[in-house]
This record gives C-alpha cells, structure tokens and sequence, in this order.
C-alpha cells in the first residue's frame, strides 16, 4: 500500500512522539530525532517499521520526532499518522491495532 | 584495579597520580599532617590593588595552582573576570580548583582549555557545554571530582595546594576583612570559600564595595588577605540564587515528598532534637513543608538543619521549628538575606560542614539527609554525575558527605521520560550504597537490605508500599524497555573521589 500525502500524528510534548510520513523513497526511510536516541533510537526505528509493515507500508519518508515516548505512545502515534496519511480515518484497522 | 562497589579503575593514571581505589565509607581515626600557607608578612600596605591585570601579573605564574568560589552561583561576574585577564595574558598550564563551576563559567573554561591556559581541573561538577566538551575528550588531563568535605580535605592535607585564591566577596575593607552576607551582590554564607582563604599561599579578594575600616562581622579575616582588588560589579544580584522560591504543583514530586516525610516521622530519629539536611530541588523544599506540619503536630524540634540552605529552612528557624541553621552556602535570596539577621543561622566552612580528615565534621552529627539522584542502582550506588547518554552533567556537591547521615533517603522519580532512574548499575558512582538507606519513589520506597531496622520500623506504613529496589529496577524496565548500553572509549576524562581522597570511580570519553 502506497501513502499518498503527507500525515502527522502527535505533538512535542514531553512523553510524546510526533510522527509525520510522507510519499516517497525506496524503502522506509526513518529521520529520528530523540534524546533517548543512544538507548533506544533502534528500538524507536524498529516500532515505527513493524507497525508500517502491519499495514502493508513497504516505501515512505518517516520523520519521528520524540520526546521520551513509551513504545505503546510511539506505536499508537503512528497508527494514527498511518491512518491519516491513507485517508482511513474512519475505517480502523483493528487487525493492526 | 578496582574499586570497592566494583568499578575498574585505570592502573596506569591511578598510579601516575598516586590514588588508591575505594575501600570503605568508615574513615576510621588516622592522624594526619595538614599543610601550612605560605605566608608573606605585611603590615598591610599596599594591599589594594587597582586593576585585576595587575594584581594577576604580581600573582600568577605558568603551572600554578588557582582557585575560586561558587556562592555567586549564575551571578558570578569574577570568575570570567579574572580568567579572561588570564586567558589574555597568555599564561600556561595552570590548575583550576574552584570549589565547583557554574554554568556561566563553561564557554570560558572551554576556551582557556583550548588555548592551553588550562590543563587540569578538579571541581565539584560541571554542567552543560563545558561537561559535554570535556566528555568528548577536550582536556587531556583527568578531571578530579571531589565533594565539598573531600574537598576541604585536599586543600587541609596538601592534595590540592592553591598558589593563589580568586575570592569574590560583596563587600571588603582595605585590609581584606570581608562577608558574603551584606552588599548588593551578597550570597549569604562564604562557607567553600572560608576553605581556600585559609590554605592559599596567596588569597586576592575581588569586590566592589570597599568598605570603612575594620568591616564587621569578617568571615575571610585581614591576616589571611594579600590583596583587595576593586572592579565595578562582582556579580548580578538576580542571578545569584533563585528569587522567590517555587513550591511544586509536580503531583508526582508531592507524592515523593509526602512520602519522603512518611518514611522520616516513621524512623527511629524523629524525636524531639532531631537534626536533617535537604536539597534545593522542588521535591526537597515540598519536603520541608509537609515535615514542618508533621514537627507541629507531634509537638517536635529540630535542633539544627544543615547544608545548603532554602527559605523554606529559615523559615522553619524563624518559626522556633528548627533551633540553628549551620550554613555552608545559600541556595536562594530569602537564605542569604536572611544570615545577617537571624544569630541562629551559623556560617559554617566547608571542613567543619563535612571533612572526614576532621575532629568531627557536622554530617558526623546528621540524623536525616534527604538527597537526589540521576541514577540509583541495586546496590544503592547513587550517581549524580552522569546523564543518560555518558556526559557530565552534574556535581558532587554535598552529596557524598551528606549521606553519612544515620538516614540517608533518596528521593527520586522511578522514571524520567524514558529514562529509568532505578538501573541494575549506575553509569557513575559517585555515593555508594553503603552510606544510602531509603529510596523514595513515586510507586514505593526501597530499603537498604542491610538496614534490617529499618525494614521493621517503615514496613505497613499505610500508603508507604515497601518494595525491594530489584522490584523497583524491574517495573521500571518492564514499562520503559531495556535500554541499549552507553557506548564510552578506554579514555579516562575524569575521576571520581570519595570524600575520603580515595576513587570510587572513573568517567571515559564518550563515543558518538
């Protein structure tokens, strides 16, 4: 499945996760900004792409910007960009979820 | 080799420089030879001087040993001051050994690293661009970290011998009588400073108020004083402590705190005559408070609080709560304009707040201490160093010493963001478990195992759940995940020694 415009999900707060996905890329090409990022910027990556994948995503530009999310934030937020950016707002995929 | 909680040590530096790893928190009664100043007799002409330039070019020479004091805290005009003459006049190799470095001092000690001025530093702490830059390997030489009491023992015992003392003080006469607790720049008490003023070989006071002969009451006297130097401004009286002090709203800092205070009217030392010391961070100061109702209600006294001081202490003196304030610094104006009113609220030098090499030091006489931390691991190792990702970022302080207290408490959040505050081995060791007692989170407090009286006298505490800290650890992990491991070089950028000159731990370079 293909994004066809950009979507964001989630804020700066403390805690939080903002994850915005655009079109485009080969792959899934993942721009993190994190301060946890020497801890957990793989596990970040790694959440973002398994839930990518649960929803048949194989190419996007991802920019996660974090602030300290748990995973279950990082996952939920990205759900929702997912969700945004495939204009399926009001169909959930509760398979995924 | 390695210290006694575990850590290796490098052979080559620890030799190189004569120290020994970490043994044990019991001092034990050595007898000791202090060193003695350096003493140039004067009958006290000529002691002012008209500029910092020269009174730095009578002073310093390449390789010496030069120091300076924290009280202006984010105030401090004196010490870039000083260090930029310094820094212009092309000098080499010298040691700083201030009694620690504040945040406005960090682009100036990087500099003076840079340009070679600066080769060896022993602090307290060292925050932000200064304690990244020299994570990063920027000073070829270890950093010393000491605490204030460790401190004031290297000075007393020659481990750290000042050549000359760059003291900043709000008011002086002529001669160099001298406080911190009048002017408008004043800071309260003078207590790290009382340390170098008496040990320097040659002590320059920086002031801008110069006041009539002989200036009462002198904490730093006119027989220690070489020179009195007069610039416009030594620092910025709305920067040199917090103004009015906050009272958190942080439901989870209330939490610990009231906890905190639970685990302290629930010991064994809560009784009439009881003594304590607190930190300045919000969880402290909500300390204070919930302890002074529970001091109302049981009809109970302090007989003195120690440390570095908050309003919300002076307050509790003022009140007849607390019976004296033995005072090595003040945290905030309401403390420091407080000292030259209230008799009770005793200025106090760092050797006789918390020196071990001491005939008995105030943290000897603490029943209750209630400290912080950025890390706390399972064996009740604190650090308070080290950030999350390796880099210095923080201080001793009092830290160390403090925690001789017959209660220790560790009050911290179980979680900072993602970030676990409870973790099977803390990145630093800066106090080890052995002077630590309680934990108090948020979810529950731990107890030291070895403290089984303890375990008795706070176990079904209504509302005070009693976990071990393995418990503790491991909630923390399960929500949080598990953290890939910090990655450092085998380079050593720091040391850290215990209040006794020993070293309990090193801080490598990290790698990005």
């Amino acid at each position: 499945m293909d994004i066809t415009h950009t979507a964001t999900a989630g804020t700066l707060e403390s805690s939080d996760i903002q994850v915005t996905l655009a079109p485009g890329g080969d792959g899934i090409d993942i721009n993190l900004t994190s301060d946890v990022i020497k801890q957990f910027g793989d596990q970040i990556k790694a959440s973002i792409t398994q839930v990518l994948n649960n929803y048949g995503i194989t190419s996007a530009k991802v920019k996660a910007v974090d602030k300290g999310a748990l995973d279950i934030v990082i996952k939920a937020r990205t759900v929702a960009a997912v969700q945004r950016a495939l204009d399926i707002v009001d169909q959930p995929k509760w398979e995924v979820l | 080799m390695e210290s006694k909680v575990g850590r290796q040590l490098p052979d080559d530096i620890m030799n190189e420089l004569g120290f020994k790893p970490f043994e044990t928190t019991d001092f034990g009664n050595p007898v000791i030879q202090r060193k003695a100043p350096k003493v140039r007799a004067s009958t006290g002409q000529g002691k002012v001087v008209n500029s910092l330039e020269d009174v730095v070019k009578k002073t310093v020479r390449d390789g010496m040993t030069i120091s300076f004091h924290h009280h202006f805290r984010g105030g401090d005009y004196v010490f870039n001051k000083v260090m930029r003459v310094i820094i212009d006049a092309g000098y080499r190799d010298l040691t700083l050994a201030p009694s620690s470095l504040t945040g406005v001092m960090n682009d100036t000690v990087v500099e003076a690293i840079e340009k070679g001025v600066v080769t060896n530093i022993t602090s307290s702490g060292m925050r932000g661009s200064l304690g990244d830059a020299v994570s990063h390997g920027l000073l070829k030489n270890p950093v010393i970290f000491r605490s204030h009491g460790g401190r004031a023992r290297a000075i007393e015992d020659g481990d750290i011998n000042i050549d000359v003392a760059f003291l900043g003080v709000p008011n002086s006469d002529v001669m160099g009588n001298a406080n911190g607790m009048e002017g408008k720049s004043a800071f309260g008490s003078l207590g790290y400073a009382l340390v170098d003023a008496a040990y320097a070989d040659t002590v320059v006071l920086v002031t801008d108020d110069i006041q009539p002969y002989p200036n009462t009451p002198a904490s730093i006297k006119q027989t220690q004083v070489d020179y009195v130097v007069k610039v416009d401004e030594v620092g910025d009286p709305d920067k040199i402590g917090s103004g009015a002090t906050r009272f958190t709203k942080d439901p989870k800092e209330l939490k610990i705190a009231k906890s905190v205070n639970d685990v302290i009217v629930n010991s064994p030392y809560f009784k009439d005559g009881f003594s304590f010391q607190t930190g300045s961070g919000g969880a402290a100061l909500a300390v204070t408070r919930f302890l002074r109702q529970s001091m109302l209600d049981n009809d109970i006294k302090a007989s003195f609080a120690l440390g570095g001081i908050t309003k919300p202490t002076v307050d509790l003196l003022e009140e007849g709560l607390v019976g004296k304030i033995m005072d090595v610094q003040d945290f905030d104006k309401g403390a420091a304009s407080s000292m030259r009113l209230n008799k009770n609220q005793q200025e106090i030098d760092a050797s006789w707040y918390a020196d071990p090499a001491n005939k008995g030091a105030m943290v000897d006489q603490l029943d209750v201490a209630i400290l912080s931390a950025l890390e706390i691991d399972t064996d009740f190792n604190v650090n308070v160093m080290t950030g999350s990702d390796g880099v210095i970022r923080g201080a001793v302080g009092g830290h160390q010493d403090a925690a001789t207290a017959k209660l220790t408490i560790i009050s911290a959040p179980l979680v900072r963001g993602r970030i676990a505050t409870v973790v099977p081995k803390v990145t630093t060791v800066v106090t080890p478990g052995d002077s630590v007692d309680v934990l108090v989170t948020e979810v529950g407090i731990a107890i030291n195992p070895k403290r089984t009286d303890l375990i008795e006298a706070l176990s079904n505490i209504p509302g005070l759940p009693v976990y071990t800290i393995q418990e503790l650890q491991e909630r923390a992990e399960k929500v949080l995940g598990t953290p890939e491991p910090l990655k450092f070089t085998d380079r050593t950028v720091a040391l850290v020694e215990y209040r006794d000159g020993t070293i309990i731990d090193q801080i490598r370079e990290v790698e990005d």
